[in-house]
């Protein structure tokens, strides 16, 4: 169901997150959603709950917020705060859809090899420059982590146990200090190491192949899903009326 | 006194693939063990698994004290001076001073305490010059001194050290070799530099196949030649 050509992946998935951020209909959404959910728990990763629970906790926190900022028929009054149904419908709305394209996008985009991500970006014509940006971030965020893991268990080696005092924010502060600096010198090496291998601004990412049948129709699949949902959202009103 | 560092039946495996099998080993209050083993033998791994950074199998006793938990680690590190094959893995404040404060001032004193502390390590080391310098721009040297001086700022019972001689120039070396002779604990000294090694350790151990097996250190005359470098006649 999923194409394997990665171009074909990213503009699905940008097709299909388009569509899903216009949707205005609840129920249309939570169709949206219900879906997406069964696409994911039926793929061979299952549903990504880690990424979830980060994405669900950011949803909570609209749920609580909106029905108390968005003026509406009141629903529970808290003091001088008043809970109104429209919020309350409005997060519900953003709430299935943010889960739906999230899920989209991680069925998607999430087994691709960042490598190969910055190929298929440069395959459909984004600046040289922003590929190489991501492909170069994509490459180094692990080493920059292994950076800050070597450095804290230096740090517990000499005895530090965080508390809430002015030496742990101090001794953080000096952390995160370093770790920038030296992955400011870190891009310096590794840029003169790219020249001095003869780069010039181009990154090879390897030959582009034109993408098969099977793999088009399958990208035109799920763009016509997420086409056909934003049809159902406009057309709801009138059918419901 | 009980052993510094008693290691019993020690298993470590990494990535799938088992680094330490059943290794043990006693390290008496001051005594001096050189470990020597070729890359990947798990020099570091076991250092590491002294100190509790490197979860283990086995049992670790620190000063008679059984360790297992990370709060049972935490209370034996501060006598325990640990010696990064990287030295900028160690440095991390932004001037040497700074650096080598940190570990005092964790160990509870105050800045001027932790401050008059430094300032000895560093005198001690021949590098008092260097406190005011910013710590990430010093020579591999330098920045090697100057790791040990935060070390020994914290009056460590033990020292650690994973290839304290790799980038030192003799100059520098010299001064670490002197330091690290006059240090009257017991020490772990894990180094390629064989010269380095048999003038300091007590005692030498060979790390192979997960396990100590242990080695011993001689002196004999060799007749050999090598190139030299000198200054070029005018």
């Amino acid at each position: 169901m999923i194409p394997a050509d990665p171009r074909l992946r990213i503009a699905a998935a940008f097709a299909a997150v388009l569509s899903l951020s216009q949707l205005t209909a609840m129920p249309v959404a939570a169709l949206a959603c219900a879906g997406a959910v069964l696409a994911a728990a039926m793929s061979a990763g299952g549903l990504p709950w880690r990424r979830l629970m980060h994405l669900e906790g950011f949803v909570l926190m609209l749920l609580v917020t909106l029905p108390l900022t968005i003026p509406g028929t009141p629903l529970v009054r808290v003091g001088p705060l008043a809970a109104s149904a429209e919020g309350l419908a409005q997060a519900a709305l953003l709430g299935c859809k943010i889960t739906a394209a999230v899920l989209t996008m991680t069925l998607l985009l999430a087994g691709l090899d960042p490598v190969r991500l910055g190929g298929a970006l440069a395959g459909l014509r984004v600046p040289p420059r922003l590929v190489a940006l991501f492909v170069a971030t994509a490459r180094y965020v692990e080493t920059i982590g292994q950076e800050a893991a070597r450095l804290r268990d230096a740090m517990r080696a000499r005895g530090f146990r965080p508390r809430t005092d002015r030496h742990t924010l101090q001794s953080y502060g000096n952390l995160m200090g370093m770790l920038l600096v030296r992955s400011l010198d870190r891009a310096e090496r590794v840029e003169e190491a790219m020249r001095a291998r003869g780069f010039t601004r181009h990154l090879p990412l390897g030959e582009a192949t034109p993408p098969t049948g099977p793999d088009i129709a399958r990208a035109t699949l799920i763009a016509g899903a997420a086409a056909l949902l934003l049809l159902g959202d406009r057309a709801w009103p009138i059918l419901s009326s | 006194m009980a052993d510094p560092v008693q290691l019993d039946d020690l298993h470590v495996t990494r990535d799938g693939a088992p680094v330490l099998r059943g290794l043990s080993l006693s390290l008496g209050p001051a005594e001096r063990l050189a470990i020597v083993g070729s890359n990947g033998a798990g020099k570091t791994t076991l250092l590491r698994a002294i100190v509790g950074l490197q979860a283990a199998t086995g049992t670790v006793q620190l000063f008679g004290q059984r360790c297992a938990a990370e709060a049972d680690f935490a209370a034996a590190r501060p006598h325990i001076g640990f010696l990064f094959q990287d030295s900028d893995d160690q440095l991390f404040c932004p001037t040497v001073l700074e650096d080598v404060c940190f570990g005092p001032r964790n160990l509870g004193r105050t800045p001027a305490q932790a401050e008059a502390a430094a300032t000895r390590a560093l005198a001690g080391l021949g590098v008092a010059h260097l406190a005011d310098r910013v710590a990430h721009r010093l020579s591999g040297g330098e920045k090697r001194l100057v790791c040990l001086a935060g070390l020994l700022a914290m009056d460590p019972a033990v020292l650690l050290l994973d290839e304290p001689t790799n980038g030192v120039d003799a100059a520098n070396g010299a001064r670490l070799h002197a330091a690290l002779a006059a240090f009257p604990g017991a020490l772990i000294l894990v180094s390629h530099d064989a010269a380095f090694v048999a003038s300091l350790a007590s005692r030498a151990a060979l790390l192979e196949a997960g396990r100590l097996v242990p080695a011993e250190i001689h002196d004999h005359p060799h007749t050999h030649a090598h190139p030299h470098l000198h200054k070029a006649a005018p």
